[in-house]
């Protein structure tokens, strides 16, 4: 009797732990599959064309995605100069002067805003900005991204600039240095690292949105860099080639795809490298 | 003592870029009210209830959308609870050293691929294998169940169910492993030294202890599931409609924002829009209150 309940407990234990096992290959399983699908249909798009030609209509070959590349960079730029400084401050107020009862409060607000849902961001910031403007602009888009832009850079700096050892601080402090100082010169160099993978993560996030765009940035099919006009965004563009009927607008959905994924992925990594931030928030 | 009139500046502009922050939580809580405000004097509580949207008649009523964000959540945290939970396990009991860094990299680099590029995959890829390959199978031998009826069109429910749980587990799972992580390897080898098998140790002694914190993980998957958009708005079917099959088109509060915000034309459609936006925002507002306040208590998260 009792070698045969061993068995059942023994036989329960190695049952759920292939189930775990499974699970994992599960998981690898279908990151390699949607790597490798993007890389295979999106391969075959990429040509130099790609990067330089503006979009052509369907059934003509060569067009390329040139002024959705511009475009998120315009926009995703924008978003970053209102950002990283709201960011970068709010993370040194957070840190230095954070004693006391008005900072748990910000950095609840902070995670907060963090967990809006994309979509809201836009609806957000098509009211602030799109309506008073009566268009849609680069503007608009920028503003859509920086809202989700900010808690992270908020957070990430936060904890990278309370790393940075007391005892730097206090000998500053002790040779005479003014606090301003010590912050600006000593603290925050000592992280700038840091903080910078901590934007460049950032940068990779909001990079990949498209539900924040959709009517904010809108669309363009010629090369624009002005901030009050509609601009083209890579995934933007994904989204309307990828809903369209014809075989060469998917292809070419692929082909930015993969352009995409290779820097979100480059700079995640890159970016796990030098911190320890977990979870892509 | 007395502080330098500079430092003094210092603490004033950094705070009021902190403030920032609180202007900016205002401003979109007040936004959203206040735009809703016209569909919200017309319709008053009937707008949850109302399953009727026409943009046409200007009726609009945010019931198949409340179901469609529901059920398809639901459906992605059936699937991804028991695979998080065995990747979690995986990641911090069962793999070996020197694979476990690079299979946690390769769970949080799912989390980091875009959402539009999940729905690229999903429209092109996983629609047509569950069209020709699993809907067919799921109707020919569980026909039985409303859950399967109707002809297999490949996007729909089932197809947004699924590549929302593709994009939670990596959430649930990190999350999971850390708190996992946090009980003490003590406990563990009590539990082996009086005979429990590896399993009973996991089932009886680390979830108990990691308990709180492993719900506020899923109720984080679940609040993400709620707001995802792109990835979904391309293989759920977009129609507004309340069907008990998972093979039926359906749609969700994101996806009918993304669809339709920028084709609205009259005012009141707009401003049902962004209550639907106001909807959205308050259930991820308490789905993510009470993830963080579960999981915080385990100090995973600062």
């Amino acid at each position: 009797m009792k070698s045969l309940r061993y068995f059942k407990r023994r036989t329960i234990n190695n049952t759920i732990f292939f189930l775990s096992y499974a699970s994992a290959v599960i998981g690898v399983a279908i990151l390699l599959l949607i790597l490798l699908y993007t890389v295979i249909k999106g391969a075959s798009a990429i040509n130099l064309d790609f990067f330089i030609k503006l979009p052509r209509p369907t059934g003509v070959p060569g067009g390329g995605i040139a002024n959705a590349l511009v475009g998120t960079f315009m926009v995703v730029g924008i978003a970053s100069a209102i950002a990283i400084p709201v960011g970068v401050m709010a993370g040194i107020y957070l840190s230095e002067f954070g004693n006391n009862k008005f900072a748990p409060f910000i950095r609840y607000l902070a995670d907060v805003l963090n967990s809006i849902p994309s979509i809201v961001t836009g609806v957000v910031a098509y009211v602030f900005v799109v309506l008073p403007m009566h268009r849609f602009s680069a503007l608009a888009g920028g503003v859509a991204l920086s809202i989700m832009m900010i808690p992270i850079i908020t957070r990430t700096s936060e904890e990278l600039i309370r790393m940075v050892p007391d005892t730097i601080r206090e000998a500053a402090l002790a040779l005479g240095t003014p606090q301003w100082k010590v912050i600006i010169f000593i603290v925050l160099r000592t992280a700038a690292a840091g903080i910078a993978t901590g934007v460049m993560l950032a940068v990779a996030r909001v990079g990949g949105e498209t539900a924040p765009l959709l009517f904010t940035a809108f669309n363009n099919s010629f090369m624009s860099v002005r901030p009050d006009q509609p601009i083209s965004t890579m995934t933007v563009l994904i989204y309307n080639y990828a809903s369209s009927p014809y075989a060469d607008w998917n292809a070419m959905a692929w082909g930015a795809a993969f352009v995409l994924i290779v820097i979100v992925l480059i700079a995640n990594i890159v970016s796990k490298i030098f911190t320890k931030t977990k979870y892509a928030l | 003592m007395k502080r330098r009139i500079s430092d003094r500046l210092l603490k004033l502009i950094s705070i009021s870029f902190a403030s920032i922050i609180l202007i900016l939580i205002i401003g979109i809580v007040y936004e959203l009210i206040d735009g809703s405000m016209l569909s919200i004097n017309r319709f008053g509580w009937r707008f949850l209830v109302t399953s009727t949207w026409d943009p046409v008649k200007n009726v609009f009523g945010a019931m198949p959308f409340i179901f469609g964000t529901m059920v398809s959540s639901i459906i992605a945290l059936i699937i991804a609870l028991p695979i998080s939970m065995g990747i979690a396990i995986f990641l911090s009991e069962l793999a070996p050293q020197k694979i476990r860094p690079s299979v946690s990299l390769m769970i949080e680099m799912l989390a980091a691929i875009p959402s539009i590029i999940y729905g690229l995959w999903g429209l092109f890829v996983m629609a047509p294998f569950l069209q020709i390959h699993v809907e067919p199978l799921l109707g020919k031998y569980l026909w039985f169940l409303p859950l399967f009826k109707g002809a297999p069109l490949g996007i729909g429910m089932l197809a947004g169910g699924l590549i929302l749980s593709i994009m939670i587990i990596p959430t649930i799972a990190s999350i999971t492993r850390d708190i996992l992580n946090t009980v003490p390897t003590l406990y563990k080898e009590a539990g082996l030294a009086l005979g429990m098998t590896r399993w009973e140790v996991m089932s009886k002694i680390v979830f108990p202890h990691a308990r709180s914190g492993v719900i506020g993980a899923i109720i984080l998957g679940f609040g993400r599931a709620l707001g995802e958009t792109m990835a979904i708005t391309m293989v759920i079917g977009n129609a507004p409609m309340i069907s008990a099959s998972l093979f039926s088109p359906s749609y969700t509060l994101a996806s009918v924002i993304a669809n339709e915000f920028s084709e609205a034309v009259s005012q009141l459609y707009i401003s049902s829009l962004i209550e639907l936006a106001l909807l959205l925002f308050i259930i991820s507002m308490i789905f993510n209150a009470l993830a963080r306040l579960l999981v915080r208590r385990e100090k995973v998260l600062q």
